[in-house]
């Protein structure tokens, strides 16, 4: 763990890998450090913003050295299912750069159990990672200026719900009916660190 | 009956701004909220309102609006005459406008009314996100915007005897960013001793900044990382760029230097061509 500085009023915690993130975030979301009004995972980092008015730097920084990571994270989080009907346009495309096909894709995103690692890009965007998915999607050459509300999609080492319409250059591998954003829910995003997502696949229409 | 007042023109940008919303970074929200949150705090004290009451940010002034009843009003921040309420609350009548010229220095006037403005909140806040597009949205003219009641004593205070923004250059203290090391050291010498402009991409987002570029030694991609209020990253371009209030919650470029949270609030009230001097 590495401690880096991010101005008058936040930390960076580095890490060596994301399963030291989902950790450290678990424990510090658990228990979170006096003074503390955010706690933001990221692929390699958590970024811990205060309110310099209810607490110090050298505090922060203190409890978090002081703080025991749960690696019980990964498998103890909220199960969310997310019904998929996996008829994207790129599904095809996606498979071929893996070397497999549609039917198999779909059997491997379905079969692996998925962790929201960080959220980022656009209000209730989740990162979700799985330990068994070991592939690494090229993102789309050329970004879509319009992914629908719903899409279910890929790049990198991560799959992902799109929340609401948007800009996108992950590769669109179904869709969902599941808003992974609402305000009008509490709360608001479904899919948040640490939460656990299944997905289900239904008939294609 | 409802107290409010009605905006008949809101000049170039004005929103509706809070406190923000904290708490909710981890699920891609950001905090957003007034973007010189001195200014912010200054004019709802001046009108007794409650810390976190929602006022107006008007950017450029322009900003024309009538009361529909009795109102105490203040401005904060660049002052805009012929507004004749700057730091020093006033009471407009019912029928009375209250009319915000360009600024004489500055970019950014917060206009609060006593009680507060009280349209739905949204996450907790009544703030307008323009990266995320939460909140309310842009004022527009012939928008109605409902008052609350007032729930704290008036402070008794005239005048807030605050500095102006400055139309000049403005030096402000910055600290080595988690990437400072990313950096060569003819871009630390730069950042540290010349000066960057503002260009007129600047928006509530970041001030996008123009100099000397700043050349990366670490070629290596990063991963995106959290990011806070202040940030100075700078993208391959190697042209920095200030994160204010609506920055995104995370980014993936590295970042060079922080400025100090205070001095944030000043650097929100530069206009395209002033300039920015980093002191370490």
């Amino acid at each position: 763990m590495r401690l880096l500085p991010s101005g008058s009023t936040a930390v960076l915690v580095e890490l060596d890998d994301l399963d030291e993130v989902l950790a450290l975030y678990a424990a510090l979301v658990a228990a979170p450090p006096e003074g503390v009004t955010d706690i933001v995972p990221a692929a390699r980092t958590v970024l811990l913003l205060t309110d310099p008015a209810r607490t110090s730097l050298p505090a922060v920084a203190a409890a978090v050295r002081a703080t025991t990571p749960d690696r019980s994270g990964r498998s103890s989080g909220e199960l969310l299912e997310v019904p998929v009907s996996y008829d994207g346009e790129d599904l095809a495309e996606a498979a071929g750069l893996l070397g497999c096909n549609a039917a198999e894709l779909v059997q491997r995103h379905t079969a692996d159990e998925w962790t929201v690692a960080f959220c980022g890009f656009a209000p209730g965007f989740g990162y979700l990672t799985s330990a068994s998915w070991t592939w690494d999607v090229p993102r789309r050459a050329t970004p879509r200026t319009r992914v629908p509300a719903g899409a279910v999609a890929l790049a990198g080492p991560f799959s992902g719900v799109y929340p609401r319409e948007s800009p996108g250059g992950w590769q669109l591998i179904g869709r969902t009916g599941l808003v992974a954003f609402d305000l009008s829910r509490e709360p608001a995003a479904l899919l948040r660190p640490g939460v656990r997502v299944r997905f289900v696949p239904e008939p294609a229409r | 009956m409802t107290r409010s007042v009605t905006v008949l023109a809101p000049g170039p940008l004005c929103t509706v701004q809070d406190a923000g919303r904290p708490g909710l970074a981890a699920t891609g929200v950001g905090r957003s909220g007034a973007c010189d949150r001195a200014s912010y705090r200054l004019a709802n004290r001046l009108v007794g309102n409650p810390a976190d009451a929602a006022v107006l940010e008007v950017t450029f002034g322009g900003l024309r609006l009538r009361a529909d009843t009795d109102v105490v009003v203040v401005t904060t921040g660049a002052r805009c005459p012929p507004a004749p309420a700057h730091n020093s609350p006033l009471e407009l009548p019912a029928g009375r406008e209250l009319t915000l010229g360009p600024p004489v220095a500055g970019l950014r006037t917060y206009v609060a009314l006593r009680g507060g403005i009280d349209v739905p909140p949204v996450l907790g806040s009544r703030s307008t996100d323009l990266l995320s597009g939460l909140g309310p949205g842009a004022v527009r003219p012939g928008d109605v915007l409902p008052l609350g009641e007032p729930c704290l004593p008036m402070p008794g205070v005239d005048v807030a005897p605050v500095p102006e923004p400055t139309g000049d250059d403005l030096a402000v203290r910055v600290s080595p960013g988690p990437r400072w090391d990313w950096f060569t050291g003819a871009a630390r010498d730069a950042l540290l001793g010349s000066a960057y402009a503002v260009t007129g991409d600047s928006n509530r987002v970041g001030l996008r900044l123009a100099g000397r570029p700043l050349d990366r030694c670490e070629n290596g991609e990063l991963p995106s990382e959290g990011m806070a209020r202040g940030a100075l990253q700078v993208p391959p371009s190697g042209q920095p760029v200030l994160f204010l209030a609506d920055h995104p919650v995370t980014g993936g470029y590295p970042v060079l230097a922080y400025v100090d949270d205070d001095d944030v609030d000043r650097c929100a009230q530069l206009r395209p061509g002033q300039r920015l001097l980093f002191r370490g």
